[in-house]
């Protein structure tokens, strides 16, 4: 049975999600699907929640946005750079990721799936610039969580919460998220060459710089360039990035020879970062999330071993393509101290690999508790994430 | 006063003798403190107005004494306070009658700076600015930083997502810090985060921040260091009126600047600072921006320029840009001597800390000015202008029969109208003790449930801070049975593909 449901109002998802926990019905929330490949495959009823679409309140002087949570991620974005403004968590659609048209991502659906590009390592990711939320829990109940306000401690932070909540806690219908001026200019520098170790204390020392770099990375040669490039973003005022580039070269000049990036290769070099496209042909992506310092290390053991990877966020985010055994990723996440999510796998793996990390037992219950404070039936526990001892 | 607190457990209270017996055990020495004149030190914490000894003040030095603590007393039904350096002002870390104050002052070490990956690990007891202290010979700082940053401790910080004046540019507490190590009310010691930006699974970090002491005890705390900016200059920029003040803000951040920080200040405010601090601020304004630019020089340069265009564009009467740092620093020493300032001119005060959208300002003060006339008590105006957090200080004597509950009805007043005109009841001081009975104000029934469910899934005896954030604490068996929802109707219209 995979029947749809496509509710358009709060009453109407209130009263189906209510009907599902009577019935002891799994949902399944869906925005774009973009993300569906991620996971186990399910067979739960999809709960699709584009019909909440749409912007409620945009005023940006106020650097607050509310909009409809089915909202197409591209349709929130234009709204935002047609006011020289931007989601600085840079959110972006994986469907091309999974082999779909680009275009299916909702706001919703990054949020939940905590989506966030090159620029969460200075500006945060999807938990830092959500500021409120409207959704219906598991027991068919409207509530909401946070403020329209950027600066808000009253009460639980639900909002973080609810980012990176993957579908588990409750179904958004609405989102207020704080957004930022869109830098009037930008430059990216790189160097050519460096090793993984080398790459890592290039990157190390320019964020350790007054140079304020916005984000780091790293292409290796193995993922297909003739040669590795570290790239270095200075965004802000012209008169500021000029001078902070200027700053940079001085600082990194014991580390190789900068270059400034032609602003059309630096777009297509960020957005080959941030979509993973040099490593879109392999079967099995991992994305870990390590201690910058400890990334050459497992990038060095794995190449050697056949995979290909890159490095975002200063080397903090390892995009790891890796077609051998499963278990050893995870192990060497865990060793340096982080955590390893399988992103894409083929069918066979994904039912028996979960997607995220397994939590030691004392988190993994208090997680359990925590989602059951939500949704006490269990009704959006489809399976998907191998970790329910009682889903299907 | 007129706050309810839990009704004190005469059981409890009868075993006192035992308990701290018990206490001792766990933690030998001098880490348990009984007699009644060592207590009272500890009786209050910032909000001075509420006061209660605790039974017993524990004082453990070690992850392992806090588990065993926090053991025992789940056990025994023991109820617990957690206590940093006791500077909340919205008084969270009060005591209750029956209840042990578990104070982290011990946990006093800074554990590890990493500088290779940009952050320092620290117990929860070392102070906010000892964390900058740290690390600032290599350079680096931890960037909030609220005015209490010499005193309070970075385990309070997490426990109320503190702020600062720096926080417009640097996010508040929760967006600065990687991990921490918690103590449940069970004794469970658990990690949440760590030295990477995200942890696997839920964000429960993002609930622990700002959970003011309810769902553990943070006895570790890894934060984000920056490098310190290069350079910092300031703009001092007096208005005829609130409305232009407000405009020049909105301007300042409608141009995409969004400086380290930008603070207003009302006429009376400006007046007491200068009275007290005599730092050259012009009197003859109805208000007053500090803004200031940080970063490399020509950023500071070619912003301070833009800045003083916005002003002049919004009719400022005076602006005056800092020369050096010690012009900069006199520009805030009186901003930041804005409590003894006012201090100085009564007896006492009280300061509020709602959030609105900062469209609503010059509405809102105007409103607080009319509130100030009917409750026939003075009220002193500064505030985090560019995130719209207000810090009215209402002025009135304790001394005086009745002052101090119109005090508190102004201020219930001043946050009723903060929700009303969209925004919150605390922005950065926590909703403790003062504010909990004016949650439903801002949050219904349902939503408080929802908050509710999270305490119980870490506390499920509800003796971690209780009387804390919640107007009624429903026991959690009762709050699973809770179930609102507008009819039983099923969904027999709604369209399936
Ligand atoms: C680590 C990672 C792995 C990814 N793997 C895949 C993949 O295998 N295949 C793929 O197509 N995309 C994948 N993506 C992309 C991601 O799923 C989508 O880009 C993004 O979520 C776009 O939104 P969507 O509307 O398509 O979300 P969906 O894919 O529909 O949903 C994403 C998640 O958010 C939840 N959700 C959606 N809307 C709401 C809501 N309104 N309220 C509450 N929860 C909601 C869903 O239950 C789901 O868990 C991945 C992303 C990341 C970060
Ligand atoms: C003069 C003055 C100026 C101030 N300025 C600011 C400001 O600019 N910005 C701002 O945000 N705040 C400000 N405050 C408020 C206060 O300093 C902050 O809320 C601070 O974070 C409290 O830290 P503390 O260590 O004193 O915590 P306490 O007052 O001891 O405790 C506060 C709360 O945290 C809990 N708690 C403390 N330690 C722990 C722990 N280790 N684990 C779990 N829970 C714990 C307590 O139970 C309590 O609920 C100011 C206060 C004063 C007196």
């Amino acid at each position: 049975m995979t029947s749809v449901l496509t509710p358009t109002t709060s009453d109407d998802l209130s009263d189906a999600i209510a009907d599902a926990a009577r019935s002891g019905t799994r949902l399944a929330i869906a925005g774009g699907g973009s993300k569906t490949e991620i996971g186990k495959p399910s067979n739960a009823v999809r709960l699709d929640m584009r019909g909440f679409a749409g912007i409620i309140d945009y005023d940006p002087p106020e650097l607050v946005l509310t909009v409809g949570a089915g909202t197409p991620l591209s349709e929130v974005e234009s709204l935002v750079a047609a006011h020289g403004q931007m989601l600085a968590f840079e959110p972006w659609d994986h469907g091309p990721l999974f082999g779909k048209p680009a275009g299916a991502a909702t706001i919703g659906g990054v949020v939940a799936a905590r989506v966030a590009g090159s620029g969460r390592l200075t500006r945060g990711g999807a938990r830092d610039h959500l500021l409120r939320f409207e959704a219906i829990s598991g027991k068919g109940e409207r509530f909401v969580g946070g403020a329209k306000v950027v600066k808000n401690v009253t009460g639980y932070d639900l909002p973080k919460l609810m980012a990176g909540s993957w579908g588990r806690l409750a179904a958004m219908t609405q989102l207020t998220l704080k957004v930022l001026p869109r830098p009037r200019a930008s430059a990216t520098m790189v160097i050519y060459g460096l090793s993984p170790v080398r790459a890592h204390a290039a990157m190390a020392r320019a964020m350790s710089s007054h140079a304020e770099v916005s984000a780091a990375a790293h292409i290796p040669k193995v993922s297909g360039a003739e040669r590795s490039t570290t790239a270095l973003c200075i965004q802000g005022f012209e008169p500021s990035v000029a001078a902070r580039c200027a700053l940079l070269v001085d600082v990194l000049r014991d580390h190789g020879t900068l270059h400034t990036l032609p602003a059309a290769e630096a777009e297509s070099f960020w957005r080959a970062v941030r979509e993973v496209t040099p490593l879109a042909s392999s079967k099995t992506l991992w994305r870990i999330d390590v201690a910058p310092s400890t990334g050459p290390a497992i990038v060095d053991a794995f190449e050697s071993l056949g995979a290909r990877w890159l490095f975002d966020w200063a080397g903090g985010l390892i995009w790891l393509a890796f077609d051998g055994d499963a278990g050893r990723v995870r192990p060497a996440a865990e060793r340096a101290g982080g955590h390893a999510m399988l992103v894409r796998a083929p069918e066979a793996m994904r039912t028996v690999v979960p997607a995220h990390h397994p939590r030691v037992p004392a988190v993994a219950a208090l997680e359990f508790r925590v989602r059951r404070a939500f949704d006490p039936h269990g009704i959006f526990e489809t399976g998907r994430f191998l970790d329910e001892s009682n889903a299907d | 006063m007129s706050l309810t607190m839990p009704q004190p457990d005469d059981a409890i209270l009868a075993r006192r003798g035992e308990i701290i017996a018990a206490l001792r055990r766990i933690v030998p020495g001098e880490g348990v403190i009984s007699q009644p004149h060592e207590l009272k030190p500890y009786e209050t914490d910032g909000l001075t107005a509420y006061r209660q000894p605790p039974m017993a003040v524990v004082l453990p030095e070690t992850t392992a004494q806090v588990s065993a603590v926090m053991r025992y007393c789940n056990a025994q039904g023991v109820k617990v306070v957690p206590r940093g350096a006791g500077t909340s002002l919205s008084g969270g870390a009060l005591p209750l009658a029956d209840a042990v104050l578990l104070g982290l002052s011990k946990f006093s070490r800074v554990l590890d700076v990493d500088y290779e990956n940009r952050l320092a690990v620290v117990q929860p007891g070392v102070t906010n600015l000892a964390i900058t202290r740290a690390v600032e010979e290599m350079g680096f700082f931890y960037a909030p930083d609220p005015s209490s940053q010499i005193a309070c401790s970075i385990g309070g910080n997490v426990a109320e997502n503190a702020g600062g004046v720096h926080c417009l540019k640097y996010g508040v507490t929760t967006n600065n810090v990687l991990g921490v190590e918690l103590v449940m009310m069970d004794g469970e010691i658990i990690r949440l985060g760590g030295r990477q930006l995200d942890a696997a699974g839920l964000d429960l970090l993002g609930v622990i921040v700002g959970s003011e002491g309810l769902l553990g005890v943070v006895t570790e705390v890894t934060v984000r260091i920056l490098p310190r900016p290069q350079t910092a200059r300031a703009v001092l920029v007096g208005f005829a009126s609130i409305q232009s003040a407000a405009q020049c803000v909105a301007d300042v951040i409608g141009e995409g600047i969004i400086p380290a920080a930008m603070e207003m200040m009302d006429r009376s405010a400006v007046h007491a600072a200068e009275a007290f601090a005599n730092v050259g601020y012009p009197l003859d304004v109805e208000a007053l921006l500090i803004v200031e630019l940080d970063g490399p020089l020509a950023e500071c340069d070619y912003l301070i320029g833009e800045v003083e265009r916005i002003a002049r564009a919004n009719a400022a009467v005076t602006t005056r840009v800092s020369r050096n740092d010690a012009e900069r620093l006199a520009f805030w020493a009186g901003r930041k001597a804005a409590f003894p300032a006012v201090g100085r001119i009564s007896p006492d005060y009280y300061c509020m800390d709602g959030t609105i959208p900062r469209r609503r300002l010059p509405e809102v003060l105007q409103r607080i000015a009319g509130m100030s006339a009917s409750h026939g008590l003075r009220v002193v105006n500064v505030f985090h202008a560019g995130d719209g957090n207000l810090h009215p200080m209402i002025l009135y004597d304790a001394n005086r029969a009745g002052e101090l509950e119109r005090a508190e009805s102004f201020g219930n007043d001043i946050l009723r109208l903060c929700v009303e005109v969209g925004g919150v009841l605390t922005g950065e001081h926590g909703v403790g003790v003062e504010k909990r009975d004016l949650m439903p104000v801002m949050f219904s029934e349902i939503d408080l449930a929802h908050q509710q469910r999270i305490k119980c899934a870490f506390d499920p005896g509800l003796l971690l801070n209780p009387g804390k954030v919640f107007p009624t604490l429903h026991r959690c068996a009762e709050l699973g049975r809770m179930h609102v929802h507008r009819g039983q109707v099923s969904f027999p219209d709604l369209p399936r593909l």
